[in-house]
């Protein structure tokens, strides 16, 4: 690695990140469940499969529009195991705490995650807390990881997007790194997005009962759609083509987009899902998802058009095409 | 969205495109001067349904990607200081100095504060008053009418604390040096709809008129922009030369007074550096001696600032004057890619190099 020390582009989800887990994490902690580099790892047990992952939670400010820092962590890691096709049972919370903290907000955050625990149906089983000293975390930062039962025959890994498979998002994108974006110090303007923070346990519940047919599931977090396709796109070695008039969006965080200069296909989202299914199963899916209350905008954005080094392709809504890349760095405003 | 969807559409598009068709049939050099346009052409993939002879080419209209490194190295030797706080527009952290980025410097531990304006830099001013607050002033038209304010507004406040580096660039200039030049041929310009929203059309007609290149201001949706193609290419066809507002919606001819009025007072005209391009007579603003007491030029002498090592084999400078495109720069996407990036084009968003990296 050519930087001596870390950036925050390291953090940012897009290429640099990738580079660091490529680099330094996967030949270090070499091993076939790592490897895949899924939201979480798939263990094999006596009789059963389980499903493994962990997350770490810092986001400023910590209460947002739509959710804060503890619905975050619950739904963020459910959400994680969900996308591996298991029930989320058990979690961890690991919580550091900057010294000089208000009692009442950690409060307010754990009775969030209570709340959530409950929705999403799982429970908080260890746990650990540290403090440090003023200045040496930003108010608190939340690890939770959680353990999910896999059913027979599932396999939602983003190495297994076929030639052909039609892909399904369950609503519109932005909504949570524009609402993050609003409630910042700096960024002046106001609105009304709202995080689209949500458990999707359930709805991939409903999804797997196509489970021969579901081939990828992925949850695009940080990085947004365009990253998550990317890194789909590579681990199966197709090429996506995607139809930008067919991702759904809304008004607020398109106009919100448009003012910065922002690409939504880059924005983070929290309650978003995108799978890539068998054709014929594609309709009957779509009318089962917007029965659900986290699919109701569910819909076919695009498809794996045929094998190649892993392309992401987009058509434009006036009839072009190009090229969608993994993000790079951080989306900022432009300056002119 | 009112003022964006019929912009959009893809019928409006098509008739457009074969208007195009119609008028259209020798090779034509068509310049977009304006990163945002740069964009907007990639991201809505204009270049595959235009006709092939019609060669759009990507300006020097990014000012990231045309600050020196000179510049750079100045403002990285303000943040190794520690009575210095450095804020900066995002897209600068990146950009790559003689050794070393305001990001690496950040991570070194330099006070470097990314704001979204002007006004939130004299906010940390004033919140940190044992602090020398330097603000790195790099933008075009567009973004000097509000550095300006912010410098009135800490003048009437009786701010201290607060100074400008101002690397502020005017686009007329630099599109009749490119015109001087002959390095290349272009045969009509697209002109930059957000600078013209402040500058009007006016600045434009010397151009048109001296060099007999016809101009047209564009707005940034894709049917903008093929309608301004449209337009440059029906002036070509009748060997005319003028100016023409197609973003008529936000340009007015005498452009936005207060904001030029604004400028005036706090700024002069002088000689400027363009990252690759080289000086430039009149393309640059420096704070005027009113307001001197705001140029953190004359702090100078409290810092070191490195030699300037400019980056041998970078070819920006043709890139920015459209002589090459990125693709023809042996470093692009080899060595110079937006994770480790040797030019300014590279870095920014609206960068040429960027561009094409993200999109083609």
């Amino acid at each position: 690695m050519k930087e001596e020390k870390i950036l925050l582009s390291h953090g940012s989800g897009g290429r640099l990140s990738h580079d660091l887990i490529k680099k330094l994490f996967l030949p270090n902690f070499v091993n076939d469940k790592l490897s895949k580099l899924d939201d979480g790892a798939i263990l094999k047990t006596p009789g059963t499969k389980l499903a493994y992952s962990t997350d770490s939670y810092t986001v400023d400010p910590l209460f947002f529009p739509g959710g804060n820092i503890g619905l975050l962590a619950v739904y963020g890691t459910v959400n994680d195991l969900a996308m591996c096709g298991a029930k989320p049972l058990y979690l961890s919370c690991s919580l550091i705490i900057e010294e000089g903290f208000p009692l009442s907000d950690l409060e307010e955050i754990v009775l969030s995650m209570k709340k959530a625990c409950s929705i999403a149906r799982v429970d908080i089983v260890t746990g650990d807390t540290k403090v440090v000293n003023r200045g040496n975390a930003d108010k608190i930062f939340i690890n939770t990881s959680g353990i999910g039962v896999v059913k027979r025959g599932v396999n939602t890994s983003g190495s297994n997007a076929q030639v052909g498979d039609l892909i399904i998002l369950n609503g519109p994108i932005g909504n949570h790194g524009i609402a993050i974006l609003s409630a910042r110090e700096g960024l002046n303007f106001e609105t009304t997005i709202q995080s689209d923070l949500a458990p999707l346990n359930g709805l991939v519940n409903e999804i797997l009962k196509y489970s021969s047919d579901i081939h990828v599931l992925r949850d695009p977090t940080r990085g947004g759609l365009a990253t998550t396709l990317n890194e789909i796109a590579q681990s199966s070695r197709v090429e996506v083509e995607i139809e930008e008039e067919k991702i759904p969006l809304e008004e607020e965080v398109r106009a919100a987009c448009e003012l910065l200069g922002y690409d939504p296909l880059y924005l983070a989202n929290e309650g978003k899902l995108v799978t890539f299914v068998s054709p014929h199963v594609a309709p009957i899916l779509l009318e089962e998802m917007r029965k659900n209350e986290y699919g109701i905008n569910s819909k076919i954005i695009g498809k794996v058009v045929k094998k190649s080094e892993g392309l992401v392709y987009l058509r434009t809504s006036i009839g072009g095409k190009r090229v969608v890349d993994m993000l790079t760095g951080e989306q900022l405003p432009r300056i002119c | 969205m009112k003022y964006i969807d019929e912009y959009r559409s893809k019928t409006l598009a098509k008739n457009i495109l074969n208007q195009i068709n119609l008028i259209s049939y020798q090779p034509v050099n068509l310049m977009e001067v304006c990163g945002t346009h740069t964009v907007s052409i990639f991201r809505n993939g204009l270049r595959k349904i235009l006709p092939l002879h019609i060669n759009l080419i990507s300006g020097p209209g990014c000012p990231v990607c045309v600050t020196p490194v000179r510049y750079i190295d100045e403002i990285i030797a303000f943040s190794r200081k520690k009575e210095f706080i450095v804020t900066t527009f995002g897209d600068m952290l990146r950009v790559p100095g003689s050794t070393s980025s305001l990001e690496k410097e950040k991570a070194k531990g330099a006070d470097i504060r990314m704001v979204y304006s002007p006004l939130d830099a004299l906010k940390i001013a004033q919140n940190n008053p044992e602090k020398k607050i330097i603000f790195a002033g790099v933008g075009f038209e567009t973004t000097i009418p509000t550095i300006a304010s912010t410098i009135l507004k800490a003048d009437k406040e009786k701010i201290k604390n607060f100074f400008v580096l101002s690397m502020g660039k005017l686009i007329p200039p630099a599109m009749k040096s490119l015109l001087e030049s002959k390095e290349i041929k272009i045969n009509g310009f697209l002109c930059p709809g957000h600078v013209s929203t402040i500058i009007g059309s006016k600045p434009y007609q010397s151009i048109a008129s001296q060099y007999h290149v016809p101009c047209v201001i564009s707005g940034f949706e894709p049917v903008d922009i093929l309608q301004s193609i449209y337009l440059l290419l029906q002036q070509l066809k009748n060997n005319q030369a003028e100016v023409i507002i197609q973003y008529s919606r936000a340009v007015k001819p005498e452009g936005n007074e207060i904001a030029l009025s604004k400028m005036k007072e706090v700024f002069i005209t002088v000689d400027s550096d363009w990252r690759g391009i080289g000086n430039i007579p009149q393309s640059g603003l420096e704070i005027n001696d009113n307001f001197f007491r705001f140029n953190a030029r004359a702090l100078e002498s409290d810092i070191e600032i490195e030699e300037t090592l400019e980056f041998k084999n970078c070819r920006c400078g043709e890139v920015l004057k459209g002589i090459i495109t990125p693709l023809q720069c042996p470093l692009f996407k080899k060595i110079c890619t937006p994770e480790n990036p040797l030019g300014a084009c590279m870095v920014s968003s609206e960068g040429s190099c960027s561009a094409y990296y993200k999109y083609n």
